[in-house]
């Protein structure tokens, strides 16, 4: 039987595994005492498990109770226009399973069944069209990994090291594997002649909830690489995540994902709609900010160790696994320093990175106990590179709130355990 | 642009329906329906609808949002961003609150009550007089305090060329310090762990 307790981790970490650091040799030990694990008969070796009408659509077992969704209440003045964050820090490989991927909202996750769902082109097109979930379905299909990343992750970062946790300070993200339709094929079904120049026009696209989440995109974007997608990784979309058909926008704020999208207007005009104006764009320290910083840009976390996951298994070998991405293309280095940035060492790469997708990245490394200040630093296709957080206020100042893709330290200590600190 | 040929899929989009979703107001004040509200009357509703969040002088409740105030703050350590001293147009008050508020009762508002209640988040920001009676044709001449506030995103420029060159691998700096911890702060929520028994 499991239960759940509120504990802080920081403390059953010290109660529970700091004393199993001590003692550990480099190379495999031997036991004084036979293991009763291996020597009597474990009940699991005897008798039967679960039948397979057990569990029709399963969860993990109970014993990954911890690895869920989490939110930070004083972020937000309520639970509904909110965020929650992505277990990233017990996470692996590269695809975020859809249940525990974080859900961000204006006005709460809405149920939208199929039958009802429309989808309306109007504006600047030949013949304004309206599709049903149906028809949607009966359009040439594409399949695509992405991340979508929140343009606000990282954000409460920029002034100091603030959340102790790789979920809550770069969990506003998540990478699936959609199955959908380019936004070009619906485009083209309206008719875009009448739209004559495409060079400056746009797209304006809205969701069917009261937010409605509105957002300018220019039709070069539109035309390239954006989906309507209607599956991920391999299922129906979660409501959360935009049920039952959502945009992809590849490498782009996680934003302009415009969720249950009703309606796809063609224009000659941004709308600047309350999410482009009021919010996602950047306050520089001058007071002028930025808007139209649709692109992410590189960016990674060492995912473990990191203060959710303090070292616990003591000396010698260690494993540092992490995520890089960039909305620019694919990863083609990540760069890893023990030392708060004076060397660095690069890191093997866990899997093929696809463009504008999560990659995994590894360094097996071996660790005697001593205090470390853990960086990673992505490098993509364009020659960018992740810069330090410095090197982003000197340009930006502090009052941004969005975009903050700075190399994170993590303070690994003699105990094991992990803190979230900004070094000089 | 398209080798693509179409399918044939969907079917027009009956004007009515156009008119039902299509609600959006551009900068220039397309899209604005005829109609008109000022303050004196917007100060009633925004006090019905919108001031239990938004407070009575549309300064805020709590963590709720403010839409006054904030005037040339952008610039300080902490700035105030709110329709009067950020928001670059004022269609998109408009469009916004046609479209989305109040929070929970959304599409619930005449044009009339929402020329009145951005009549009144003006004057609550002193960009109008109490009596000034907005319209849909006075509406494209308003120009808002910030409007020139913005530029576009210029990270190509201003970033990018200095972040692409050959990063240091060895010497990088002299040394390193710890200068902020998240643990002095402690504003991390504690998690809920599994005890299994």
């Amino acid at each position: 039987m499991s239960n759940n307790k509120k504990a802080p981790s920081r403390r059953a970490f010290l109660s529970g595994s700091a004393a199993a650091i001590t003692g550990t040799l480099a190379s495999a030990s031997t036991a004084n005492e036979a293991d009763p694990l291996i020597t009597n008969v474990q009940d699991w070796a005897s008798f039967t498990g679960d039948g397979v009408d057990e569990t029709p659509y399963g969860l993990p077992i109970e014993f990954e109770n911890d690895v869920i969704r989490r939110n930070v209440p004083w972020l937000t003045a309520g639970p509904i226009s909110s965020i929650n964050f992505t277990p990233i820090h017990a996470l692996e490989g590269t695809i975020t399973p859809q249940g525990c991927a974080f859900e961000r909202h204006h006005s709460g996750a809405i149920e939208l069944q199929k039958k009802d769902y429309r989808l309306m082109i109007n504006g600047l097109v030949d013949n304004p069209l309206i599709f049903t979930y149906e028809d949607l379905e009966r359009f040439p299909r594409q399949n695509h990994v992405y991340f979508c990343e929140c343009a606000a992750n990282t954000g409460m970062e920029w002034a100091g090291a603030q959340l102790n946790g790789a979920q809550f300070t770069h969990g506003m993200i998540h990478n699936m594997e959609y199955t959908g339709v380019p936004l070009r094929l619906l485009l083209n079904e309206a008719g875009l002649n009448k739209a004559q120049d495409l060079k400056d026009k746009w797209v304006y696209v809205e969701g069917a909830d009261a937010s409605s989440n509105g957002r300018s995109i220019p039709m070069e974007k539109a035309l390239d690489d954006v989906l309507v997608a209607f599956k991920a990784n391999g299922e129906a979309l979660r409501k959360e995540h935009g049920y039952p058909v959502r945009l992809v926008v590849p490498g782009w704020e996680g934003n302009m994902w415009v969720k249950w999208i009703r309606r796809i207007e063609v224009s000659d005009t941004p709308v600047e709609s309350r999410e482009e104006t009021s919010k996602y764009t950047d306050v520089l320290a001058n007071g002028i900010a930025r808007k139209w910083t649709w692109v992410m840009d590189a960016k990674s976390i060492i995912t473990s160790p990191s203060p959710q996951k303090p070292v616990t298994h003591g000396n010698g070998p260690l494993v540092i696994s992490g995520l890089a991405w960039s909305g620019h293309g694919k990863i083609t280095r990540v760069d890893i320093s023990k030392d708060g940035g004076i060397t660095w060492e690069t890191a093997r790469l866990g899997n093929q990175s696809e463009t504008k997708a999560l990659t995994r990245f590894y360094l097996d490394t071996e660790w005697s106990g001593e205090e470390w200040l853990l960086q990673a630093r992505a490098i993509d296709e364009t020659g960018y590179i992740q810069p330090t957080k410095h090197q982003l206020r000197e340009i930006r100042g502090e009052n941004s709130v969005y975009h903050n893709n700075c190399i994170q330290t993590w303070n690994l200590k003699a105990t094991g355990e992990v803190e979230n600190v900004e070094v000089s | 642009i398209f080798a693509d040929s179409k399918l044939g899929l969907g079917r027009t989009a009956l004007p009515s329906e156009i008119t039902a979703w299509d609600v959006d107001i551009l900068p220039d004040g397309r899209g604005l329906p005829v109609g008109n509200g000022d303050a004196i009357v917007g100060e009633e509703t925004f006090a019905n609808k919108c001031a239990s969040c938004h407070g009575d002088f549309a300064e805020g409740v709590g963590n709720w949002p403010a839409l006054a105030g904030g005037f040339d703050t952008l610039a300080d350590e902490d700035p105030v961003k709110t329709v009067g001293s950020y928001w670059p147009y004022l269609s998109t008050l408009w469009d916004y609150i046609n479209r989305s508020m109040p929070f929970g009762g959304a599409q619930t508002l005449t044009s009339d009550e929402v020329y009145s209640i951005v009549a009144y988040i003006l004057y609550s920001n002193d960009l109008i007089e109490d009596d000034f009676v907005l319209n849909e044709k006075n509406f494209q001449e308003f120009n808002m305090y910030n409007s020139n506030g913005f530029i576009i995103d210029d990270r190509k420029i201003s970033e990018y060329p200095i972040w692409s060159k050959e990063p240091c691998m060895e010497n990088c700096k002299k040394s390193t310090s710890i200068t902020k911890r998240a643990s002095i702060i402690d504003v991390t929520p504690e998690e809920t762990s599994t005890e299994v028994e």
